[in-house]
């Protein structure tokens, strides 16, 4: 059980943060596909000031966390300059959005992949010493407490070989969410992307707010690919998460572009990923053997689920569907 | 200024502006990649100026020395090979380009040409590598081919019945039937017998279909172009982009859809049944993408590798640029498709001849996507300033 919470949050966590930047940027009224490739992005820049930091030795295992936060640092950055490149187009350009987030998508994983083959001279970037799990995860043995004890269920599971990564971003969910529900900001924010024209009447920039919530969507989505290839791919970027962005979109849909709803989605859709990723070890009840394996539905089929039931319910709740009026629309003064 | 007066109306014509446009985008987009290549150059001690010139001259005359003929550099070594596997890897691009063209026309974005393609792939290796070998291998092709097509086709309609139906945003639907068809065909192949357990190393892959006798006719293209994988499926392609040119342009069923897709309350208010123009064009162009699919994998020697659920395949998705870049013209297709195709083979150059990576090809190729998402903008800066000078002269 401790495993599958673990392995749960570990997908669910980085999931519900790109959502979120899915939400921004669709509340501001731009449509970000491009989602995926600023994971992309924000992975690589992130592995590789790992790398560096450790080749050039200035910052040593015990520093592991300033390390990691550093980390975190800069592949936000990295995810806000990516997303300059959606917001120029879109909001400067009254770009297609929908074109434009397909060419980040295909210009992302190359420029990745031809830098990291320049400097790695093969495909995978990784740490340049030692694994995620023994620099970033908190360890009993790493903080002196004693490695046969039981500390309990709740200090087992959430807080012994997890990662703070991940609480950090379970922090920034909440109080982003609360940025965007509670304050004036979050309000002109959803204005220009639900109203824009009425937005404007009332002296809100809104290229400047579809700027703001590009480059928070950019923030969060490189933030969280870096947070899901460091607990998830061992800190090593590829050029590739799989389509992970692809479901976070979905996760985005099925939560209604809400933030209560995405994060229980996101546990829901991390679940199944769980399972895909390790089904045949999994032993729910601790009798010994292996259920889900013992099934034999194919791991294609947990894979797919999560899209395939976005796909049911967009197509029973599109009535009610909470999409942004003005999502998608580049916004033209003149038209009313 | 005479000039000028003569140029203008052939620069008011929409084509030669979306042309302008288009060309613009390709040469911003290899300058780009030659910008990388440069500052790389600089920036890697490793690599000397020389070869930084070298890895642009293959960007730049990788394509237009195969724009004019086989008479390349020397030193390139450009000959009826490379045009031939350009031409060959142009085919399934070309298919899936009209996908996209063809939903673009009647007002669809079809971001799902990947999934239709897989599915088209699934289709046809299962037909052509199951059917009985008494049938002749001829009958087998055409079977196969058909069914990719249909089931392309039934790929394809899924979001547009959801869009005619729940007026669900096809762009989302179809990145879920996207992902959708990567795990299903993962699904239908992971058990099956057609995976290659002949040869030793290929275990993550489908037989190629020459193993049972079905490949695509080479109609003596091989002869023109020696040595290369070219075969007639280039010309099937061709014939679905007159086909397509035709449908849209010359009959009462085309000039529907686009009517739908110019303005669809004009068109619903002249009695067009938006609905089902919506569902049948998405299925046209879920056909187009799966036959596309077709004609690569039937060809005989090109193997699929099956375990698809990590990533889509590219062709889906350069069917957009090669779209974007025709303008959505049927038959412009064709030539941007070979275009794409070309930027393909000179990254493979580069990996072969330089120390860059073959990854530069498909930066230029993002980033002439990105442009072309805003070249009509451009145009239109660059033809307003021109109107403003040409105001202040007078």
């Amino acid at each position: 059980m401790t495993f599958l919470i673990q392995q749960t949050l570990i997908y669910a966590v980085p999931l519900m943060l790109i959502a979120l930047a899915g939400v921004f940027a669709e509340r501001s009224g731009i449509i970000n596909l491009a989602l995926e490739g600023i994971m992309i992005f924000g992975a690589f820049c992130g592995v590789l000031f790992v790398n560096l930091m450790q080749k050039s030795g200035a910052l040593a295992k015990e520093n592991a966390m300033s390390l990691m936060c550093l980390a975190m640092a800069v592949s936000t950055l990295s995810g806000i300059i990516f997303s300059l490149l959606l917001s120029l187009a879109a909001v400067n350009f009254s770009a297609n959005q929908t074109v434009t987030g397909t060419a980040l998508n295909m210009l992302s994983p190359a420029l990745v992949l031809f830098l990291i083959n320049l400097i790695a001279n093969q495909n995978v970037l990784s740490m340049a010493e030692g694994d995620a799990s023994s620099w970033f995860m908190i360890r009993k043995k790493a903080l002196g407490f004693d490695v046969s004890r039981d500390y309990g269920f709740f200090m087992e599971t959430f807080f012994f070989k997890s990662y703070p990564a991940d609480y950090i971003c379970i922090a920034l969910f909440i109080i982003l969410s609360v940025v965007l529900y509670k304050t004036r900001f979050g309000l002109r924010l959803r204005a220009s992307g639900e109203n824009p024209h009425a937005a404007d009447s009332l002296g809100i920039s809104v290229r400047k707010m579809r700027y703001l919530g590009t480059g928070i969507s950019g923030a969060l989505a490189a933030l969280g690919g870096f947070v899901f290839v460091l607990t998830t791919a061992n800190c090593s970027a590829t050029g590739d998460v799989a389509g992970f962005g692809f479901l976070a979109l979905a996760v985005m849909i099925f939560g209604n572009w809400k933030p209560l709803p995405i994060a229980l989605t996101s546990l829901l859709f991390g679940l199944f990923k769980c399972i895909a990723a390790a089904y045949s070890t999994l032993d729910l009840n601790g009798d010994g053997r292996y259920f889900l394996a013992e099934i034999g539905i194919s791991t294609s089929f947990y894979r797919m689920l999560p899209y395939l039931i976005t796909l049911v319910v967009l197509a029973f709740t599109s009535k009610s569907s909470r999409v942004p009026k003005a999502a998608g629309i580049p916004y033209d003064k003149s038209k009313r | 200024m005479l000039n000028r007066k003569a140029l203008s109306p052939l620069l008011k014509n929409d084509g030669v502006k979306s042309l302008c446009a288009s060309l613009l985008s390709i040469f911003l987009g290899l300058f780009t990649g030659c910008i990388i290549i440069f500052i790389v150059c600089l920036a890697d001690d490793e690599i000397t100026l020389k070869s930084g010139l070298d890895a642009a001259k293959l960007i730049l005359l990788g394509v237009f020395a195969k724009g004019r003929d086989a008479a390349g550099s020397l030193a390139f070594g450009l000959g009826g090979t490379n045009i031939g596997n350009l031409l060959f890897r142009a085919t399934p691009i070309i298919m899936t380009g009209l996908s996209v063209t063809f939903a673009f026309k009647t007002g669809l974005f079809n971001i799902g040409a990947s999934g239709q393609y897989l599915i088209g792939t699934a289709a046809c290796l299962t037909v052509a590598l199951s059917l009985p070998e008494a049938l002749p291998s001829i009958i087998r092709w055409l079977l196969a081919f058909l069914c990719a097509l249909a089931a392309g086709a039934l790929w394809g309609s899924v979001p547009g019945f959801l869009k005619a139906r729940f007026k669900i945003n096809e762009v989302l639907s179809s990145i879920m039937t996207n992902w959708i068809a990567a795990n299903l065909v993962t699904r239908i192949f992971e058990n099956s017998s057609l995976r290659n357990t002949v040869q030793s190393g290929k275990i993550g892959y489908i037989m190629p279909t020459s193993m049972k006798g079905v490949a695509t006719a080479k109609l003596g293209l091989d002869r023109i172009f020696s040595s290369s994988q070219i075969n007639g499926g280039i010309i099937v392609a061709i014939i679905f982009a007159v086909i397509i040119y035709i449908v849209l342009f010359k009959t009462t069923f085309g000039f529907e859809n686009r009517a739908c897709g110019s303005n669809l309350h004009a068109a619903e208010y002249a009695g067009i049944n938006s609905k089902r123009r919506t569902v049948l064009s998405m299925a046209i162009a879920g056909a187009l993408s799966g036959g596309g699919a077709a004609l690569y994998y039937l060809s005989g020697d090109t193997e699929f590798f099956w375990s698809t659920y990590q990533s889509l395949p590219a062709e889906g998705f350069n069917g957009i640029p090669v779209a974007l870049l025709a303008s959505n013209n049927p038959l412009g297709v064709i030539f941007t498709a070979c275009f794409m195709s070309s930027l393909g083979v000179a990254g493979q150059q580069l990996k072969d001849l330089t120390a860059y990576n073959e990854y530069v090809a498909d930066i230029i190729i993002a980033v002439i996507v990105y442009l072309s998402a805003f070249s009509a903008v451009i145009g239109q800066l660059i033809f307003a300033k021109r109107k403003r000078e040409r105001e202040a002269v007078k």
